[in-house]
């Protein structure tokens, strides 16, 4: 393994070292910013962009995008709300919010696969569809209900003990499920296929069609699994919650060492990449940075990591 | 006689009004290597793309060891055995070795993939062809071409192919790879494998085919055992034809040199280039594709870095120039992608024509529209562009018309060296003519004309003289008397005078 090589592979966490360092160094967070609990708290706080990230990278690394993640994330959520305020079994919500997000994701693989068309065009019109369609299904309100053991999974009963909430380990599962996936099956084999060499692919027999369907429905099934995360942490069912977090995602799972153009990008990266997202928006709201501030900065990071994917192109052509 | 391993006979297809293939037959044994070789345009590749699987004929018959032979698409075409190895690298850059020649046929048990399986089979396949030792595990994009070249042909192997057919397969491999590819290659034919050898290198084909067949214009104009022919034979086939009256009557009357051009240099594709261009001349441009025509002119016009060399332009010295540099130092150059980087096909014939000089158009920044439209009008006119107004879009005329716009914007613009890349690729007879009386005009005016063509008729009608381009060299430039298609084609593909 060369330098540049190993270089990118140990960029993302260079760069979350680069992170928690800079806020480390102003006295008047440090004190709590390094903590046990405020990890927790960051780690609670990835979670939803980190089970985002991971659909997100199988798109990403089959040479795709998804613009729909927030409204899938609000639709589902919505779903999850309407479930519980019918008194329906957890077990049974948890995998109608899950098997919601996958039918999203099925439409997207549908169209973006059967009809050829750009993954950017379609996923941009499905933000709109799927977020009227959380307002419509939602009543254009929050959709509020008594109490579910789903609410627990975001947090934990003492903040400043060890335990960590569920949530954080469902995305922990979850990721090392997407990366032995990714590694060890011929679907994730053929993911990264399609996204190096897409004709090349369809030559040598890779059900390209097929695949392309199935990413988006499982990536989909992801961002079901987020929008549980997103219900339990609101304790509601809000259809205009998430705006704008595709980009969160997106930002995560370049910053990870995908590239945009396909072929490349790694679980393990992603949710570095999450993690370097939330640890920025924690660290600023420590400074007491107003939001506004706190987007500019998140918008140059985006702005760095793409910058970053280029630079790696070109070294690799 | 046995059953030949593929059998053609009478295949034909056209695109549009273009007649590429008028009636191919083609006959091939087991076991031996077949040369396919023609000029550029002869129909080659398309041929290979109905075999392979990627075109459906539009009439004749195909057999393949004495079956009927109608592959749906190129994976039903291998799955039957005729597998192709294109010119351009098909691998996946970003998967390991293992994977690009596994792909799509991964060993597996319920979706889980049998790495040290597939790693075995991959090696096994590489080991067949006496690369055992390439790096399973390395990305694929890592590797040379030459290796990589050896990666895809593991994988063709992988579906025991009957035939594989080889599409220029040593265009950029240096000669210690091209002599190991033939190991390769003459491997397979032993074991019974027909390879169908598409090359424009007469001299390689001579070492390693065992028959040839020859495309011209679309037809099989001859075959038979290599061992029997000579390379002059193989060049009359492939040029002999007789030329139609479509070119003006030219007198050379050649003014000062405006361009002289001394070892000019722009990495492996163009290696080395000399010549001289004066006022009133033109000097064409001959070579097969991928020689370094484009490259020469390109590097010329500044659009391609120059990594050495003297370019010396009515006397300045004018080398390493940024593309926006050629407009004003007088040069005018016409790319050969007419649709990708000579026109911008949404825009109008206007916006087209007036594109290099909207400065002259404009004041403070705004548009003069009236003028512009003036302007393309007059060029409408001149030209006979066939189109409504200067305000259509330019994809929605012709190709001969498209390149009269394209043309129009180099005349509108005043330069003195017009460096034109295939001119004529592409638009009908008509039109054809029309542009090579502007290009005898431009030189009637004291232009000069550097004028790159594959057509060799077109380059004997027009130039004053000819150079030759061979593997990025310029390696002859003589008046276009001194050579006749026969001999320039000879010099073009390597053979021995």
């Amino acid at each position: 393994m060369n330098t540049k090589s190993l270089l990118a592979k140990l960029g993302p966490f260079l760069g979350l070292l680069l992170v928690i360092a800079l806020f480390s160094i102003p006295t008047e967070v440090r004190g709590y910013f390094l903590t046990y609990a405020n990890f927790k708290i960051i780690l609670t706080q990835t979670v939803i962009v980190a089970i985002g990230a991971l659909g997100m990278t199988l798109i990403i690394v089959s040479g795709g995008i998804d613009l729909s993640v927030g409204s899938s994330i609000a639709f589902t959520s919505v779903v999850g709300a309407l479930l519980i305020q019918r008194d329906w079994p957890t077990a049974v919500v948890v995998a109608a919010v899950i098997a919601a997000g996958a039918g999203i994701g099925l439409l997207n693989g549908v169209a973006i696969a059967g009809l050829r068309m750009m993954p950017f065009i379609i996923t941009l019109g499905m933000l709109g569809v799927v977020r009227g369609a959380a307002k419509w299904l939602g009543g254009n309100e929050t959709v509020n209900y008594d109490t579910s053991i789903i609410n627990t999974w975001m947090t934990t009963p003492d903040p400043f003990g060890w335990s960590l909430p569920a949530g954080a380990w469902v995305a922990v599962v979850a990721a090392i499920g997407t990366a032995v996936m990714l590694r060890q099956t011929v679907f994730g084999r053929h993911i990264f296929a399609l996204g190096s060499n897409e004709a090349t692919a369809r030559l040598c027999g890779v059900p390209t069609v097929r695949t392309k369907i199935m990413i988006y429905a499982v990536a989909g099934a992801f961002f079901g699994l987020a929008g549980l995360m997103q219900l339990s942490r609101l304790r509601q069912g809000d259809p205009t919650v998430a705006v704008g977090l595709e980009l969160d995602i997106i930002a995560a799972v370049i910053i990870g060492g995908a590239s945009l153009s396909g072929g490349m990008g790694t679980v393990l990266g992603s949710m570095i990449g999450a993690l370097i997202m939330a640890v920025l928006r924690n660290g600023s709201q420590q400074m007491g940075w107003p939001t506004y501030f706190q987007e500019i900065i998140i918008g140059l990071v985006i702005i760095a990591a793409v910058f970053l994917d280029r630079l790696r192109q070109a070294r690799n052509t | 006689m046995t059953t030949a391993r593929l059998r053609l006979s009478g295949i034909r297809k056209a695109f549009g009004a273009t007649q590429a293939l008028r009636d191919v037959s083609l006959e091939i044994a087991a076991g031996e290597v077949h040369a396919l070789v023609g000029e550029n345009g002869a129909g080659k590749s398309t041929l290979m793309n109905v075999l392979s699987g990627g075109l459906f004929p539009d009439g004749g018959a195909m057999e393949l060891d004495g079956a009927p032979y109608t592959p749906r698409d190129t994976l039903d075409a291998r799955d039957r055995g005729v597998a192709m190895i294109h010119q351009e690298l098909s691998l996946a850059p970003h998967l390991t070795v293992w994977e690009n020649i596994m792909l799509g046929a991964e060993p597996q048990r319920g979706g889980w993939l049998k790495r040290q399986e597939a790693k075995a089979q991959a090696r096994a396949a590489l080991a067949r062809l006496g690369y055992g030792q390439l790096e399973l595990d390395r990305r694929a994009g890592d590797f040379s071409i030459a290796e990589q070249q050896i990666i895809e042909i593991a994988r063709a192997l992988r579906t025991e192919p009957r035939v594989l057919i080889m599409d220029e397969p040593t265009s950029s491999l240096a000669q210690a790879d091209t002599e190991r590819l033939f190991a390769v290659i003459r491997q397979l034919r032993d074991r019974g494998v027909s390879v169908i050898y598409i090359s424009h290198f007469l001299e390689e084909i001579k070492r390693l085919a065992d028959r040839f067949t020859v495309l011209k214009d679309g037809q099989s104009v001859g075959s038979g055992a290599m061992a029997d022919t000579s390379q002059a034979h193989l060049v009359r086939l492939m040029v002999g034809r007789e030329v139609t009256e479509l070119y003006p009557a030219r007198v050379s009357a050649a003014g000062p040199t405006v361009l002289a051009v001394s070892g000019l240099n722009a990495g492996p594709r163009l290696t080395r280039a000399d010549f001289t261009l004066a006022a009133g001349e033109i000097v064409g441009v001959a070579g097969l594709i991928g020689a370094g025509r484009t490259e020469l002119v390109r590097t010329l016009f500044g659009l391609d870095h120059c990594t050495g060399g003297v370019v010396t332009l009515q006397g300045r010295e004018v080398t390493g120039q940024p593309p926006g540099a050629g407009w004003r130092s007088g040069l005018g150059f016409l790319s050969e992608n007419r649709k990708e980087e000579g026109l911008m096909l949404t825009l109008s014939v206007a916006e087209n024509t007036v594109l290099p000089k909207l400065g002259k158009f404009s004041r403070l920044g705004w548009l003069n529209r009236r003028g512009m439209e003036t302007a393309a009008m007059s060029w409408i006119g001149r030209l006979g562009i066939k189109a409504h107004g200067p305000a259509q879009r330019v994809g929605e005329l012709s190709g001969g018309n498209q390149q009269k716009v394209a043309l129009a914007r180099l005349l509108e613009y005043p330069a003195q060296i017009f460096l034109l890349d295939e001119p004529t690729r592409g638009i009908d007879v008509g039109s054809k003519a029309q542009v090579y009386e502007l290009i005898a005009g431009l030189a009637r005016e004291g232009r000069a004309v550097v004028l790159v063509s594959s057509y060799l008729p077109e380059l004997f009608g027009m130039c004053d003289r000819i150079a030759v381009m061979r593997r990025g060299e310029l390696v002859d430039c003589r008046p276009s008397a001194e050579w006749t298609e026969p001999s320039l084609m000879a010099v073009a593909v390597g053979a021995a005078a």
